[in-house]
C-alpha cells in the first residue's frame, strides 16, 4: 500500500522540478479543470491504444465495437497503435491524441509529466460496474485523484512445454535458479518492467532484501534483481514482446519455458503440449488504463469513450478480442462465463496473487522514506545494460 | 577477355543458387497465405483460402493501401523535381562547395532510419509547429527519396553529351525548350528508374513512417506491423505481400521496356 | 529532320517574356545555378540539417527523471555515458561488425549474379533477371523478416535442409540476423553493382584479352578498379541500413540488441540519451562517406 504522505512527496517534488526547468511546455492541469458536467460532444476524437483495443471492424467485419460508438455519440474515432509501453509515451507526447489505453509502466509517467488530466468518475456511468479491487490504484490514480478508468487486466504466467520440463513447475526457478537445464530455449518479455518479475522471485527466495514491493526497489534490492537477471541472460534464447513471436517460439520449440499471457496459452495448439501456471511466488500482470489527454481537443468525446468502453457489451468485445479479463463483472454475460474463466475474471483471490504493473518511481511506493527507490529511467539503463 | 564454358557455366549455377535462396522465403510466404494455422506454423497443418478472403473484405487494409499509394506517389514526385535539378546542377557546373552538396542529398538515406525519423518528427512539431499528417509523412520521405533520382539522372547526365543542348541553343531554342524536347526524352528511363526506386523506398518505410504519421494515418507497413501484433491475423499479412510482388512485375517490366528500347534507338 | 523542323516552330510560340527571361539566364551561368539549386538545397538544409542539428543540440540536454520533461540547461552528461558506457561500447562494436558483415555478404553474392546478368546474359534473359532480382523488393519487410523467422526455426525448413548434412539451423541469433539484414538489402546491392558493370565496355574487355591479358588479370586489373565505385554505392546502402535497424535483430536476433533497439527505448523517455546514443551511427555514417566520397561512388547508388 502506498502512504498518502509519499505519494503527495513526490506530486512536490514534480511541481518543484516543473518549476525550476522553466520549459514547462506540458505543465499538469491545474486541478480545477476538472469537468463537473459534460458540454457538447466535439464530432471527433482520437485515440491511441495497443493494437485490438479499439477495432471498428476494417480489420475484420466480425470484430466492431467502435461503429456503435460513433452511432450513438456521433464521435468519429481515429485511432493508432503502438507495440510498446515506451512507444505509447512517446506518441503520446505529441499532444495529437485524445484519449490513451496505457499499462501501469506508463501511467505514472504520463500522469507526472502532466501528459493526462485527472477524471471526475461522476460523467462516466459504466465506472460504477468496474471491479472495486482495479479502483483508484497506485497505477491509475494518484493520491486519491483518479486519472485513469480500467480496461481489462491480466498475469503475466510462467509457460512451459509439458514434454521438455519436467517436472511440472511450480515456482518461478525454472527461469531463474534452474534456467540453465534449458539453455537457449528461456524466453522473458522484452522490457525494462521484466525487472519486477525478478523482484517477485526475489521477494519469496531472498527474504534478507526486504523487498515488499516488486515497484519499490532501493539500490541494493535493484541490483540483486539485475544480478539474478544477467544469470539468466546466459540461458535466455530471446525476449519477447509481440505475441506472435511468443507463440511461434513455443509452436516450434524455440523456446520451452518462460513468461506468457492466459491468450497465448488459449492460441496454442494440442500438438504445441504446453502447460501455463501462476507461480506459487505470485505474479507480475497488468491492468490498463483509458486515460484522458490534458491537452485533449474532445474532452467530451473523450469522456464519452471512457464511458462507452467501460459498458458491459463493448469491454466484453474489446477484452475479449484481445484476451485478457474484463473490468467489470458484467462484460462476462457478453463474453461467455467459461471464457471469462479461464481468464479469471472477478476472481478475486487470484487476482490478489498478481503484482501490477505500476511505474517505479524515486519515491518509493511502498512508503519508505529513508532510502530513494530506483525511477523507471534506472530501470530502462539497468534492462539494457542486462542484455548487453 | 575471354570466359571459357566452364566458368560461363559455373557462373550460370550461382546465379541459380543466388536466386533459390531469394525466392526461398518467398515461398514461405506463398505457403504460408494458405496456412490454417493462425501463428504460421510450419509445416501448415493445412491449406486454406480464408486468409484471402480476409484480405479482401478488409477496408482497413484498402484504406492502408491507397494511403500508402498516395504517401509514395507524392514523395516520388518531389523526389523527381528535386532531384532532377539536383543533377542538372551538379553534372553540369562546377561550384564552391559542390563536394559537399554531393554529400548532403545522400545522407538523408544514409543516416540510419530511426536517427531521421526523430529528427524529424522533432523539427515538425515543436520547431515547425505542424500537426502530423499524411503530408509530413511525404515530406519525410521525399527527403530519403531525393538521392535515388539524383543518382540515376546524375549518371545518364554524365554520359550524355552536351553537344546537343548546345546545337539546340545554337539553333535559337530557349532553355525551357531545350529541356522540353532535347534534355528530358533522352532522361526517360533514368527517371522512371530512380522514380520507381524511390517509390519502393517509400512504400516499404516503417521507421520513419512511425515517426511523422499523425493518428488515423495508416501506411501498409504500419498496417502489417500492427496486424502482426493482433490477434488471429498475421497471416492476412502473407496475402498482401504475395500480391504485392506479383503486382509489382509491370512497373519493372515497363521501366525494363523502356530502357531497352532506348538502347536500341 | 521533322524533329529539327519542330524546333525553330517551338521556338517562335515563346512568348516575348519567356524569351527574354530564356536569354537572361542563358548569358548568366550564375543565376541559372542558383536557379537550380535553390529548391533542393532549400529543402534539403531546411528540412533535413536543420531537424539534425536540432537533434544533435538535444543530446546536450537532460531530462527530469520524475517528469520525463526535457531540461534545457547544456550538459554533456549524456554524451559522456554514452562514450564511457560499458553497454554502449559492446553494442556499438556488435553493430559495426554486423553491419561490415552483412556488407561483404552481400557484395560476394552480388558480383558474380550482376557479372552474369550484365555480360553472360542474353538481353532477353538479362531483362527476366532484373525483374527477379527486383521483385521481392516488394515483398514487404515485415513479412521477409518474419519469413526467415520460419526459415530458420528449430522445425524450419533450414533444418530440414541441413540435417541430412549433419548440420544444425543457426537459430536465432547474430548469424540469423546476418542473415536476414543480408537477405533484405541484397537488391539493393545488386542493382548498382549490375549497373556499373554494365557501363565497364565489352571492348576493353576484349582489348586486355587480346593482349595476352588473362581472364583473370583482366579482372583483376581491368574490370574491378572500374567497379570500385559501384561496389561502395551498394555498400552504402547495406552498412547504413544495418547500421539503423533495429526490427530484424528483435525479430530474428534472439536476445541479442543493436544500437537502433537502444535509440527506440530511449525515445520516449530520454530524448537527449536517444540523441546523444544516435550520435555513433551518425559519426561512422560520416566517418564512412567522407572516405568513399573522394572514390565518386555516391554518384553511383
Amino acid at each position: 500500500m502506498i502512504s498518502k504522505t509519499a505519494m503527495k512527496l513526490s506530486a512536490l517534488t514534480a511541481a518543484a522540478a516543473l518549476a525550476l526547468t522553466g520549459c514547462a511546455s506540458a505543465t499538469p492541469s491545474p486541478t480545477s479543470t476538472v469537468p463537473t458536467a459534460l458540454g457538447k460532444t466535439e464530432g471527433t476524437v482520437s485515440l491511441l491504444a495497443w493494437p485490438g483495443y479499439v477495432e471498428d471492424g476494417s480489420n475484420d467485419p466480425a470484430y466492431d465495437w467502435v461503429s456503435k460508438f460513433e452511432d450513438q455519440t456521433g464521435c468519429m474515432v481515429t485511432s493508432k497503435s503502438y507495440g510498446t509501453s515506451d512507444e505509447a509515451t512517446s506518441l503520446f507526447k505529441t499532444g495529437d491524441y485524445d484519449v490513451v489505453a496505457a499499462s501501469g509502466d506508463a501511467t505514472l509517467r504520463l500522469i507526472a509529466s502532466g501528459d493526462v488530466a485527472e477524471l471526475n468518475t461522476d460523467l462516466i456511468p459504466s465506472y460504477a460496474g468496474v471491479y472495486d479491487f482495479l479502483k483508484a490504484k497506485p497505477w491509475n490514480s494518484v493520491d486519491g485523484k483518479v486519472y485513469g478508468v480500467p480496461h481489462g487486466y491480466g498475469a503475466n504466467l510462467l509457460m512451459y512445454k509439458k514434454d521438455v520440463v519436467k517436472p511440472a513447475p511450480t515456482s518461478w526457478d525454472v527461469v531463474f535458479d534452474k534456467s540453465s537445464a534449458y539453455k537457449g530455449k528461456v524466453t522473458a518479455y522484452d522490457s525494462p518492467i521484466y525487472i519486477a518479475d525478478a523482484a517477485v522471485y526475489l521477494m519469496a527466495h531472498n527474504p534478507e532484501l526486504n523487498i515488499t514491493d516488486p515497484y519499490a526497489l532501493d539500490e541494493t534490492q535493484l541490483q540483486a534483481a539485475i544480478d539474478l537477471l544477467k544469470a539468466q541472460r546466459v540461458n535466455v534464447g530471446e525476449y519477447w514482446s509481440d505475441y506472435l513471436k511468443e507463440i511461434q517460439a513455443f509452436e516450434t520449440g524455440d523456446s520451452v519455458v518462460g513468461t506468457t499471457w492466459q491468450v497465448i496459452v488459449n492460441s496454442m495448439s494440442a500438438k504445441a503440449k504446453v502447460g501455463a501456471i501462476l507461480p506459487t511466488e505470485g505474479a507480475t500482470g497488468w491492468s490498463d488504463s483509458w486515460m484522458i489527454s490534458s491537452k485533449a481537443k474532445s474532452p467530451n468525446c473523450a469522456y464519452k469513450w471512457l464511458d462507452y468502453i467501460d459498458s458491459p457489451e463493448a469491454n466484453a468485445a474489446a477484452t475479449g478480442y484481445f484476451g485478457e479479463a474484463p473490468a467489470t463483472a458484467a462484460a462476462c454475460e457478453f463474453m461467455g462465463q467459461d471464457v471469462c474463466d479461464s481468464y479469471h475474471a472477478g476472481d478475486e483471490a487470484y487476482a490478489a496473487k498478481i503484482y501490477y504493473w505500476t511505474t517505479p518511481i524515486a519515491n518509493c511506493l511502498d512508503g519508505r522514506t529513508d532510502v530513494e527507490c530506483t525511477d523507471y529511467a534506472r530501470w530502462t539503463e539497468a534492462w539494457q545494460e542486462i542484455k548487453g | 577477355m575471354r570466359l571459357s564454358r566452364t566458368s560461363k557455366w559455373i557462373l550460370g549455377v550461382v546465379t541459380i543458387v543466388t536466386l533459390a535462396i531469394i525466392y526461398l522465403p518467398l515461398s514461405v510466404v506463398l505457403v504460408n497465405s494458405f496456412n490454417t494455422s493462425k501463428n504460421m506454423a510450419w509445416p501448415p497443418p493445412g491449406l486454406t483460402l480464408d486468409w484471402w478472403q480476409k484480405a479482401s473484405n478488409s477496408s482497413g487494409l484498402m484504406a492502408a493501401l491507397s494511403t500508402s499509394v498516395m504517401v509514395a506517389l507524392g514523395a516520388t514526385a518531389i523526389a523527381l523535381v528535386l532531384g532532377t535539378l539536383l543533377s542538372m546542377a551538379l553534372a553540369r557546373y562546377k561550384f564552391f562547395g559542390k563536394q559537399a552538396v554531393s554529400l548532403l542529398v545522400v545522407l538523408p538515406i544514409a543516416l540510419p532510419g530511426i536517427v531521421t525519423g526523430i529528427a524529424l518528427n522533432n523539427a515538425f512539431r515543436t520547431v515547425l509547429g505542424w500537426n502530423l499528417s499524411i503530408v509530413t509523412i511525404m515530406v519525410a520521405h521525399a527527403t530519403f527519396c531525393i538521392v535515388t533520382v539524383y543518382n540515376n539522372v546524375m549518371a545518364r547526365l554524365t554520359r550524355m553529351h552536351p553537344n546537343l543542348e548546345e546545337a539546340s541553343a545554337d539553333l535559337g531554342a530557349g532553355l525551357w525548350t531545350t529541356f522540353r524536347l532535347v534534355t528530358f526524352p533522352q532522361l526517360g528511363s533514368a527517371l522512371f528508374a530512380g522514380g520507381l526506386l524511390a517509390f519502393a523506398l517509400s512504400f516499404d518505410e516503417i521507421v520513419v513512417t512511425t515517426f511523422t504519421a499523425g493518428s488515423g494515418v495508416q501506411t501498409l507497413p504500419i498496417w502489417i506491423l500492427e496486424n502482426m501484433f493482433r490477434p488471429n491475423q498475421a497471416p492476412v499479412v502473407n496475402v498482401v505481400a504475395v500480391v504485392l510482388v506479383v503486382v509489382s512485375v509491370i512497373p519493372i517490366y515497363f521501366a525494363q521496356r523502356l530502357a531497352g528500347s532506348e538502347q536500341r534507338r | 529532320m521533322d524533329k529539327y523542323s519542330a524546333l525553330p516552330k517551338q521556338g517562335v510560340e515563346t512568348p516575348a517574356l519567356a524569351r527574354r527571361i530564356s536569354t537572361l539566364l542563358y548569358s548568366k551561368v550564375k543565376l541559372r545555378l542558383t536557379l537550380l539549386l535553390a529548391a533542393p538545397l532549400t529543402w534539403l538544409v531546411l528540412v533535413y540539417i536543420a531537424a539534425l542539428l536540432a537533434l544533435l543540440v538535444t543530446a546536450l540536454y537532460s531530462v527530469d527523471s520524475y517528469t520525463s520533461q526535457i531540461q534545457t540547461q547544456l550538459t554533456f552528461k549524456n554524451v559522456l555515458k554514452v562514450l564511457t558506457g560499458q553497454v554502449y561500447q559492446t553494442v556499438a562494436l556488435r553493430t559495426l561488425g554486423i553491419a561490415l558483415l552483412v556488407t561483404i555478404v552481400d557484395t560476394l553474392i552480388a558480383l558474380p549474379i550482376a557479372f552474369y546478368m550484365a555480360k553472360i546474359a542474353s538481353p532477353r534473359l538479362q531483362r527476366l533477371l532484373v525483374i527477379a532480382v527486383l521483385m521481392p523488393l516488394w515483398a514487404s519487410y515485415l513479412v521477409k523478416a518474419y519469413a526467415w523467422r520460419s526459415v530458420l526455426s528449430n522445425e524450419g525448413i533450414m533444418q530440414w535442409l541441413l540435417r541430412p548434412l549433419g548440420l544444425d539451423t543457426p537459430g536465432y541469433g547474430i548469424t540469423a540476423t546476418i542473415i536476414t539484414l543480408g537477405y533484405l538489402w541484397l537488391p539493393y546491392v545488386i542493382l548498382p553493382i549490375y549497373a556499373g558493370l554494365e557501363r565497364v565496355p565489352n571492348s576493353l574487355l576484349e582489348a586486355s584479352g587480346d593482349l595476352g591479358a588473362k581472364t583473370s588479370t583482366t579482372l583483376r586489373l581491368v574490370m574491378l578498379p572500374m567497379l570500385v565505385p559501384a561496389i561502395i554505392a551498394g555498400s552504402i546502402f547495406s552498412f547504413s541500413l544495418t547500421m539503423g535497424d533495429y526490427i530484424t535483430v528483435n525479430i530474428v536476433g534472439g536476445a541479442n540488441q543493436m544500437l537502433g533497439n537502444l535509440v527506440a527505448t530511449n525515445v520516449g523517455n530520454n530524448l537527449p540519451l536517444a540523441a546523444a546514443i544516435a550520435l555513433i551511427p551518425v559519426l561512422i555514417m560520416f566517418g564512412y562517406l567522407t572516405a568513399v566520397r573522394k572514390t565518386g561512388a555516391l554518384e553511383n547508388l
